[in-house]
């Protein structure tokens, strides 16, 4: 028996064989030269016949796939076989370079060309890389790189899994992820919570496994381990029964003595909405409007805006729709918002931020916003994300006002927003804690970044603080203010409640974690909870602030959370 | 040699989709055609056929380019090439 400690980012215990995700394709060495007995017209018609087999590949992945995944795999493919990319590679080979070697060299000068285009073309620069990285592969004989397609359901171990490897993740195929990097706010983290998956990440050593090995995954106590014994096989067994138990959330979010905690879901779209309202979500805490037009090279119009919002808001009618405006930047830019150029870009021209270098995309979106609500029946409130000081608040405020938005607020994500949170809520009427965001600029570690993991928890006690801060700034404003988080905090049954003793009102998650949250917020009373908080605050690092709440909450270990 | 001259009518310009579906038709018709910018020299004419060139020739909406093919059933291919061009794709 082996065990590889990780760090648990999505509970549950399951029993599973091991598929590894291929390993990124090494670069063939500079310079490497055709094999002696190799012509260059043999080589070319290699090429040509592994890029066309590639070709072949991902066409047909594309008659499989709908929608912008299909466009995306439809150009890919056209891609695979470019004259302009195989000439290039060509002309390599006619001066004696590899196969290999030459479509890597044509590749890197397309993506480049592209990436220096900017805009829309940048984007699409990553998809030559992809295919070049196919192309050797298939030369090469190895496995594409690529989530592995297998008959029966297998425990996905990575490295990372990028953004894009989700649009081909099979959750019917697929019974956990673990990573050896990434960290808790990783994407992979973020999908797996989403999707309901057990997982593990930052679990050092583990992509070494070999393919069918039988793992026990613990993805709350965060650990992999070979060779389960008979307690380990009756605790994946336990869990599957709690599994069916904790997918039911009542619809009521408050603690065992009453106080209410209405529990909200983060939604991307009309589609994840109903999802929600099916899982008796009270309400929206964020909706992500960017995800609607992530794919989008120019602006909506606000029309089609007021289309895709509508259809959030009438998932939930009677009931709160907090929708935050496009957050575009960083990880997830935007061609006709952002600069794909910046060298910074978490820290650089992103969320509220972009109507300083575009004004009029926000205008118009707060104008669709309006239009949307005036025939729904949702209570709509409008929040602004990347607010750091009172007078963005204010100037988000008044623009909300010209358009007829009565209840406008902010995201508090930048550590300077939780500090002046005071004058920040005279501005305005609410504020939404983004955790993950907070997180990484609090503690200054890339949230993607899998050594920077043991920073980048929620669960440092310089964050709880400042959520706390912000709490007492509302109280200090005076006019009760709600005070919610929507980051993935929320997520964590355990956090959930230390959050709730912070004096936090509402809690925004992803819905397939409610019925979680909801079922351990009601066995603690507010004053435990409160006395939980200060438990947290207390500790020396985050590691004990989690210990030490987890000991005091034994229904987390019966659970399996 | 025989030449067309269209103007794009695809709302995001000759990338994305319409690039896509133009380069596929370009690769089908049977005879290698060329794409330039209207008023480029012709030596600077790149591979219709090639999705990677289109986007890098960076052909906006209401620019005007010029097609041009040779031998066998060229016009016919550069009159069904006009017509895609000339179609807004994106619409579809």
């Amino acid at each position: 028996m082996q065990t590889f400690p990780g760090v648990g980012v999505s509970p549950g215990r399951i029993i599973g064989t091991v598929r590894q995700m291929p390993k990124p394709i090494s670069e063939p060495p500079a310079g490497e030269q055709l094999a002696g007995d190799t012509s260059a017209e043999e080589a070319t018609a290699g090429l040509k016949a592994a890029a066309a087999a590639v070709h072949d590949e991902l066409k047909t992945r594309a008659e499989t796939a709908s929608g912008d995944g299909k466009a995306v795999l439809e150009a890919t493919a056209l891609m695979a076989k470019d004259t302009m990319l195989l000439k290039n590679a060509a002309k390599l080979i006619g001066r004696g370079t590899s196969a290999q070697r030459a479509i890597w060299e044509a590749g890197a000068s397309v993506s480049e060309m592209l990436h220096n285009l900017g805009g829309y073309m940048a984007e699409r620069a990553t998809d030559v890389l992809d295919v070049r990285a196919r192309i050797v592969a298939e030369l090469r004989g190895v496995p594409a790189p690529g989530i592995p397609s297998a008959s029966t359901p297998f425990i996905l171990v990575a490295e990372d899994l990028a953004p894009a490897d989700t649009a081909t993740l099979d959750p019917e195929k697929v019974l956990a992820l673990v990573t050896a990097g990434g960290g808790p706010q990783s994407h992979t983290a973020i999908i797996a919570r989403s999707l309901g998956l057990p997982a593990v990440v930052a679990a050092a050593g583990v992509d070494e496994l070999a393919d069918g090995t039988e793992v026990y995954v613990d993805g709350a106590a965060g650990s992999i381990t070979t060779d389960p014994d008979d307690s380990q096989r009756a605790a994946a067994e336990a869990w599957a029964t709690n599994a069916s138990l904790l997918a039911v959330f009542d619809g009521k979010g408050a603690t065992a003595d009453g106080h209410l905690v209405p529990l909200l879901a983060n939604v991307g779209g009309g589609k994840d909405a109903v999802a929600a309202a099916g899982l008796n979500a009270q309400g929206v805490g964020l909706f992500r409007t960017e995800f609607c037009f992530l794919e989008r090279d120019t602006e909506p119009t606000v029309e089609e805006q007021a289309a895709a919002y509508k259809s959030v808001f009438d998932a939930f009618p009677g009931k709160k729709v907090v929708l935050r405006t496009l957050d575009a930047g960083a990880d997830k830019p935007l061609p006709f918002l952002t600069d794909a150029t910046e060298p910074n870009p978490a820290l650089g021209v992103r969320g509220y931020r972009t109507d300083f270098t575009s004004p009029g995309v926000l205008d118009r979106q707060l104008q669709a916003i309006a239009l949307a609500e005036k025939d729904s029946e949702a209570d709509v409130w409008v929040m602004a994300p990347m607010i750091s000081t009172a007078e963005e608040a204010a100037h988000f405020a008044s623009m909300c006002t010209a358009a007829g938005i009565t209840n406008p607020g902010v995201m508090v994500e930048v550590p300077s927003a939780a500090l002046t949170a005071e004058s920040i809520l005279r501005e305005v009427g609410f504020a939404s804690l983004g955790t993950n965001d907070l997180t990484q600029y609090a503690m200054a570690a890339d949230r993607q970044l899998g050594p920077l993991a043991n920073l980048n928890t929620p669960w440092q006690p310089a964050v709880l603080r400042l959520v706390g801060l912000t709490v007492e700034g509302s109280r200090a404003e005076g006019n009760n203010k709600p005070v919610g988080v929507c980051g993935e905090a929320a997520a964590d049954p355990a956090l959930a409640v230390v959050l709730t003793g912070l004096g936090v009102n509402t809690l925004s998650m992803t819905a397939r974690s409610l019925a979680a949250v909801a079922a351990v917020l009601k066995t603690v009373t507010l004053a435990e909870a409160q006395q939980l908080a200060k438990l947290a605050l207390s500790a020396p690092s985050a590691t004990e602030a989690r210990a030490w709440v987890r000991e005091k909450l034994p229904v987390l270990e019966q659970l399996g959370l | 040699m025989p030449e067309r001259i269209a103007t794009i009518a695809s709302r995001s310009g000759l990338h994305a989709r319409p690039a896509a579906l133009f380069a596929e038709a370009a690769g089908e018709v049977g005879v290698d055609v060329t794409i330039a910018m209207q008023g480029d020299p012709e030596d600077d004419a790149l591979d219709a056929a090639s999705i990677l060139s289109l986007m890098t020739l960076g052909a906006a909406k209401g620019d005007v380019v010029v097609l041009r093919a040779e031998g066998d059933g060229a016009d016919a291919a550069l009159d069904s090439l006009v017509k895609l061009l000339e179609t807004d794709l994106d619409a579809e």
